[in-house]
């Protein structure tokens, strides 16, 4: 089957580079599953989880905080502000993630409309992580 | 001509020293190949980030509702300085080298009449331009104590100059810090930050420019992607000044050693060349004595 180049960097490292069949990437409006052959897109993403697929069955799961992705017909390049496997989530670092967020988005309250949205996002980001780590 | 008690105590205390520099060098050594490594691990991201915002930018540049990270304030008075220096010393120049750079810019912006504040990334560079500027620092910030620089120590630092931005402390921003050349060389470079350069890709890439759709529009994702990129700029800074700093040490280090060396040569000559005048010394003593019996 057809593939294309995956790669997955965050500002610490490059954590995956290689052929695969599809990427099921959390856009900020839906998740989205590219293809070889994708028209060419940037996106924004969401918390949330990366799935690979490679001979018709998913092989990797890996969760990302947010970030942009770009797509190309041959390529998808995912920038992740933070990445980490599935299988290696904790659901207590979660658990006081969401709380570090709440916290925030409470402080932020009487704050700058963008403020607020960005706290939010933390927020939605922190829950995504403890789902994905329920999941797992 | 000194004692010989005395000379060898020295030849003592310049072995013990050459010892201290010898384990600084190795201990520079072996941070400097982390440091790299880790300057290479994070060149990817940079580097893609580089090509989205050059597509991107490309298209909003010309907006008027273009955000102010990406253009600036239109205006060009006050000018911060971001000034990237270690937090330790004994690296030969390294320290003063930013420093005297910065020195150099500052006086050439207040000499067009320009307003100059600086905020001050490592601890050396902040006692040195304290001394130098004490009106014009409106921060310091330092990592010391910390054994890894990782990204959300960039992103507070950009975080810092952003708050500043919204609050109209200034119009252009410079970051100021060594580019990591080689091992021996680091180079004072001075990198603006906002108004945004735009790298030159479009012009660069004379094929045809693949037209992207963007989710959410274009404005929404440059609003997240321009703070971004400001941290990745700080945090290559970052990365680049610690490898630099720990090449410079090393190379400090190993001039240290070398001169050491020497100079425990040099003494130990002085030295074999006293005792062999004193015996000298007490022969002809011994032998006049002896004659004249």
């Amino acid at each position: 089957m057809a593939t294309f180049q995956l790669e997955l960097v965050s500002p610490e490292k490059l954590l995956l580079s290689r052929q695969v069949e599809m990427a099921v990437i959390p856009a900020a409006e839906g998740e989205m599953g590219v293809l070889p052959g994708h028209a060419p897109m940037i996106v924004t993403l969401r918390g949330g989880v990366i799935q690979v697929t490679e001979n018709g069955q998913v092989t990797d799961r890996l969760f990302v905080g947010g970030g942009f992705a770009e797509v190309t017909p041959e390529r998808c390049t995912v920038l992740a502000d933070e990445a980490t496997p599935v299988a290696e989530l904790s659901r207590a670092e979660a658990e006081t993630r969401i709380r570090e967020a709440e916290a925030s988005y409470a402080a932020a309250a009487g704050e700058s409309p963008e403020r607020q949205d960005a706290a939010m996002e933390r927020l939605l980001s922190a829950r995504a992580m403890l789902q994905a780590a329920q999941a797992a | 001509m000194p004692s010989l008690k005395a000379l060898r105590g020295r030849i003592n205390s310049v072995k013990s020293t050459r010892k201290i520099t010898q384990a600084m060098k190795m201990v520079a050594a072996a941070k400097l190949r982390r440091a790299q490594s880790q300057a290479e691990q994070a060149r990817p991201y940079a580097e893609r980030m580089a090509r989205m915002l050059a597509s991107l930018g490309a298209s909003v540049a010309g907006s008027p509702s273009a955000p102010p990270l990406l253009v600036g304030t239109g205006r060009d008075q006050v000018h911060l300085l971001v000034v990237v220096t270690a937090d330790r010393g004994l690296a030969g120049p390294f320290n003063t080298n930013v420093g005297r750079f910065a020195r150099n810019r500052i006086r050439a912006l207040e000499a067009e009449g320009k307003t100059v504040k600086v905020l001050s990334v490592g601890r050396k560079g902040a006692s040195y331009l304290k001394r130098e500027f004490p009106r014009q620092i409106v921060g310091e910030i330092s990592f010391m104590g910390k054994k890894r620089i990782g990204f959300e120590d960039a992103a507070t630092v950009a975080e810092r100059i952003t708050a500043m931005l919204e609050a109209g402390e200034f119009d252009v921003c410079t970051l100021i810090y060594n580019r990591f050349q080689s091992v021996i060389t680091q180079v004072a470079t001075a990198q603006r930050l906002i108004p945004a350069p735009l790298p030159e890709a479009e012009a660069a890439s004379t094929g045809p420019q693949a037209l992207y759709e963007y989710e959410p529009a274009e404005e929404e994702i440059l609003a997240t992607l321009l703070p971004r990129n400001l941290a990745i700029q700080v945090y290559r800074a970052l990365l680049e000044n610690n490898a630099g700093f720990y090449g410079s040490q090393m190379n400090a280090m190993d001039n240290a050693t070398r001169n050491a060396g020497e100079m425990i040569n040099k003494l130990t000559l002085n030295y074999n060349r006293t005792r062999q005048a004193n015996i000298t010394k007490e022969l002809i003593e011994i032998i006049s004595g002896a004659e004249a019996v």
